[in-house]
């Protein structure tokens, strides 16, 4: 069995590229997959602690965390499909009429 | 139980003495409250009854006092209780206030009782039927505060009367304060009133500062105490009373109408007759004279002030005696009389007869009420004969009611106007008659014996005062014998006169029962029996008084007397052998010239005060209002030294401190605020990157922080 | 233990390689087949670490229905590829600056603290099962799993509502 901290390096790894993802793309559905990736990045910390712990309780927090990212995606989607509707595109630096 | 059973078993009706002053209250309240739903005659019964039941009760104290002679103090209410000054609202009951309340009660009642007769034709004269129930609520109103006035306990108590009555005074000395004597729109009346308020305010402060001085040196204004520690005061420092007693003389002066402040009395006469008769002859006038009679245990310690108090009375006796030889108003030659009569009264008390004084007080109110109740029929009978000669004319003359508006200025108050009314009012005649032999002194009636016991008093007690009473006397006499002949006798001068109608039964009754206790009075104090004296010396005898029992003198007797019979003979000669003719000249001008015309003229008195007092008065009030107040203070402080300061503060305030500073931090806030927030703004780009980006640095720096710690 | 480290070690390169094509590609379209690919990864994984049910869920789940529904409104928005834009130019370097020290930070700590988490070698039977999960998720997390069925619900009603067009604009 490899040490945990392999998997939390793995992690770590993916995590930072999704997060690279959202600052770096301007993509609004990329942006989001993104997220997905941030997500499934601390998914895999999960089951490696959990393995690591020998605990369920690591995998069901993933599943709890699968189920709200697909309520996320069902919600971010409508609303990019929404703001696409008005603004016939997804690029999120259009969508600066918040500024200061 | 018959009367004289309860006077000698000794029952006690002195727990009823708070009741003077309720009754009458009562009285006014009910006319005030129901009195608009009333009729005339309702509203004057009313007010009567409370007067009579007023009456009942100073009976049942007289009944009371009988068996206790050494009289009592009814406690009310504790009333004032600051530092060391304790005084209570409490009826003082003794013979000396008993006789005061019965008079004021008695005379007042058959005055109410001829007030519901005259107010019903004077309204109507005067056109302002409305005002017949404002009038019993002041009378109303009189008799409660003259029943303060004799009931109190204190001296502060007897103030409130004092002023209480001086307002009733005044209310209805200006009761018509629209009109003028003879009912035209003027300010006279109202200008009278005032004139008595105003000159009663002068001898009121006199009265307070007495007050003062006696608070000071007594620690107490009431009665029994003030009186106890007067010897003990007057031994060591005799001053004190003396002060006392002289600034309590300015009040008896203004009150009681003595020179120098008798001047109000005359113009009272403003007032409806009732009012002349009950306010300013019978009861509030003689105020003056209960006052110094009341405060006996302090006038008898000095001598100065008992000579100056005698003294100002017996002056203004013969003074006024004199004024009242030269007028031609009915009412004001009864008015001059009065303050000639109030000088007797004042001269005896002054003199220390005080029982003489009281006897004169109580024979006067009758008298001196009957006359001028007697008086007010005569004026109102020409006023119904000249209204009947008026509309007489209209009838012949077919000028229908319009020309009732345009009736000439006719005064039915001017003896010139009368003349022959023996024969169209007989029974007011007759009553007249009565009342002027009462007040000239002739014997038997009442007069005689209250004026000839002062003048005896005065015979031994103070020679001088008696010589002036004495001649005041001979005076009196002769214009009251003038005013008959002038009235009654001869032929009619005016329609008026001639058309001169009796007054209804209502108004004579009560003038007989006047003209009963004039003709009889003299019994209260008959020489020999002295039923008064004996009655009011249980009042004197608590303090330790000793009254002077004035012995009668046939000679002061005859000799008053004679002159009295001299006096009308002498006006019989002047004034009824030939009676004057319509404008001529009085008979007595062309005799004396100048002397006639000073009294005439009242001697200029009010002219003198306006010279020396009033118009120096106006000068200096119009000088500080005009220049000092005005001018100086207004114009000159207010609006160049203060207002022009308060701009220079203000503008120092405003432009160096409020703008420069306070405001530039204010405003430098302000801009620094939007400063700052504009650079900031530059933060919020709207990028949700760039938001996403400063989580990011958070989270690096955080975790960097967290690990090199 | 070699070949546990050579599988680890294919499979996370492809994974990271995944990733970061999927960062990289103009196309949505590519970026979404490239985070399939790292879901599958990852997916694998969860079989190493004992993970069957998790495994297969995130087959089913991510790999299949959220990432078909990525691919279905990029396709239906046609919005594969955006037109250049030089707004922000500033922070992509920055960012790339970020990650790195942020990976950096998280591996300092995992590697010097290694030997705090232990990590055992055998697992209890049945461990990871669908019936050990459906225990654990039904006895001991019964309220959160119900909570889960409203959120559900909710996001449902959510995205009916937002993507509902306008009677008034139609």
């Amino acid at each position: 069995m490899l040490p945990v901290s392999y998997y939390i390096a793995l992690s770590a790894i993916l995590f930072s590229i999704g997060a690279l993802g959202v600052l770096i793309r301007r993509n609004a559905i990329i942006i989001f997959m993104s997220v997905e990736l941030m997500l499934n990045a601390a998914n895999l910390a999960f089951v490696a602690f959990a393995r690591s712990y020998e605990s369920l309780s690591g995998q069901v927090f993933v599943f709890f965390i699968m189920t709200v990212a697909a309520a996320e995606v069902a919600v971010g989607l409508a609303l990019i499909v929404a703001i696409f509707r008005s603004k016939h595109n997804i690029d999120v630096d259009q969508m600066s009429s918040l500024k200061g | 139980m018959l009367l004289s059973e309860i006077a000698t078993s000794g029952p006690s009706f002195f727990y009823l003495a708070p009741w003077l002053v309720f009754f009458p209250v009562i009285g006014l309240l009910i006319n005030i409250i129901f009195g608009g739903r009333f009729g005339e005659k309702l509203i004057g019964s009313v007010a009567a009854t409370a007067s009579g039941l007023t009456f009942v009760v100073a009976v049942l104290l007289a009944i009371s006092l009988r068996a206790h002679p050494e009289g009592t103090s009814i406690l009310l209410a504790e009333w004032i209780s600051i530092g060391e000054l304790h005084l209570d609202w409490a009826f003082r009951v003794d013979t000396l206030s008993v006789t005061m309340m019965m008079v004021v009660g008695g005379v007042g009642t058959l005055i109410h009782i001829y007030a519901i007769g005259y107010m019903h034709e004077d309204v109507r004269f005067k056109n302002d039927p409305g005002r017949y129930r404002r009038f019993f609520v002041f009378f109303n109103l009189f008799i409660a505060a003259m029943m303060i006035l004799v009931s109190g306990d204190n001296y502060l108590m007897l103030f409130v009367g004092w002023e209480g009555v001086g307002l009733c005074s005044y209310l209805l000395i200006g009761f018509w304060y629209d009109k003028d004597l003879l009912g035209r729109p003027s300010h006279e009346n109202a200008t009278a009133g005032k004139k008595a308020f105003i000159t009663n305010r002068v001898g009121d402060f006199g009265f307070l500062i007495a007050g003062f001085i006696m608070f000071w040196a007594f620690k107490s204004v009431q009665f029994d105490q003030v009186f106890e520690h007067a010897h003990h005061v007057a031994e060591h420092n005799p001053g004190i009373i003396l002060a006392i007693t002289l600034f309590m003389l300015l009040g008896v002066a203004g009150k009681s109408a003595q020179i120098p402040l008798f001047v109000w009395l005359p113009d009272a006469m403003a007032g409806p007759t009732p009012v002349s008769a009950l306010i300013h002859a019978a009861t509030m006038v003689t105020a003056g004279v209960y006052l110094v009679a009341r405060s006996a245990p302090l006038y008898s310690l000095v001598p100065q002030a008992q000579n100056t108090v005698a003294l100002v009375g017996g002056i203004t006796a013969l003074f006024a005696a004199t004024i009242a030889v030269g007028q031609y108003d009915i009412k004001k030659v009864l008015a001059y009389s009065t303050i000639s009569q109030l000088g007797f009264m004042v001269a005896a008390v002054g003199m220390g007869a005080f029982v003489a004084g009281m006897f004169h007080l109580i024979t006067h109110a009758f008298f001196k009420a009957l006359l001028f109740l007697s008086a007010g029929s005569v004026i109102l009978g020409v006023e119904r004969g000249h209204h009947h000669a008026a509309h007489g004319h209209h009838d012949h003359d077919n000028h229908g009611h319009d020309e009732h508006h345009e009736e000439e200025v006719f005064d039915p108050g001017d003896m010139r106007n009368m003349g022959g009314m023996r024969k169209t009012m007989p029974v007011t005649f007759w009553l007249y008659m009565i009342g002027t032999i009462a007040l000239a002194g002739i014997p038997p009636f009442a007069g005689f014996f209250s004026k000839d016991e002062i003048l005896a008093e005065a015979n031994t007690l103070n020679f001088p005062v008696y010589i002036l009473l004495a001649i005041a006397a001979f005076f009196t006499a002769f214009y009251m014998g003038r005013q008959i002949w002038m009235v009654f006798f001869g032929k009619a001068r005016h329609e008026a006169a001639e058309h001169a109608e009796e007054s209804p039964l209502i108004m004579t009754v009560p003038l007989m029962i006047l003209a009963a206790l004039s003709i009889l009075g003299g019994a209260l104090n008959f020489p020999g029996v002295s039923t008064l004296t004996h009655w009011i010396e249980h009042t004197y005898e608590t303090f330790h008084l000793h009254l002077h029992h004035g012995e009668f003198n046939p000679t002061v007797a005859i000799t008053s007397t004679v002159l009295g019979l001299l006096a009308i003979f002498l006006s019989w000669l002047l004034y009824g052998r030939k009676p004057i003719a319509e404008g001529q000249v009085d008979p007595l001008k062309k005799m004396f010239g100048p002397i006639f015309v000073g009294m005439e003229n009242k001697w200029w008195v009010d002219e003198l005060y306006w010279a020396v007092i009033l118009n120096p008065y106006i000068a200096l009030a119009r000088f500080l209002a005009d220049t000092i107040d005005w001018k100086f203070w207004h114009d000159w402080f207010h609006n160049s030294v203060i207002a022009r300061g308060f701009k220079v503060i203000a503008r120092t305030l405003a432009e160096p401190i409020d703008l420069g500073f306070i405001d530039a931090i204010a405003n430098g806030l302000a801009e620094g605020t939007q400063m700052i927030s504009g650079s900031l703004r530059r933060l919020q780009t709207g990028f949700v990157r760039n938001y996403a980006l400063s989580v990011f640095i958070g989270v690096v720096v955080i975790l960097g922080y967290l690990i090199l710690k | 233990m070699t070949t546990d480290l050579i599988l680890f070690l294919f499979l996370a390169i492809i994974s990271v390689a995944a990733a970061l094509g999927m960062l990289f590609s103009r196309n949505a379209v590519y970026s979404a087949l490239y985070l399939i690919v790292n879901f599958v990864t990852v997916a694998l994984f969860y079989l190493i670490l004992g993970g069957a049910f998790i495994a297969v869920s995130q087959v089913a789940v991510y790999a299949g229905a959220i990432m078909v529904l990525f691919l279905f409104v990029i396709m239906l928005l046609g919005a594969e590829e955006l037109g250049q834009s030089q707004t922000l130019s500033w922070q992509r370097p920055l960012a790339i600056v970020l990650g790195v020290g942020l990976v950096a930070e998280i591996l300092s700590v995992v590697l010097t603290q290694t030997g705090v988490i232990a990590s055992a070698s055998s697992l209890p039977e049945g461990f990871g099962s669908p019936a050990s999960i459906g225990n654990t998720l039904f006895l001991q997390y019964l309220l959160p799993f119900e909570v889960t069925s409203v959120l559900l619900l909710v996001a449902m009603i959510g995205a009916i509502v937002l993507t509902q067009r306008n009677k008034k604009d139609a």
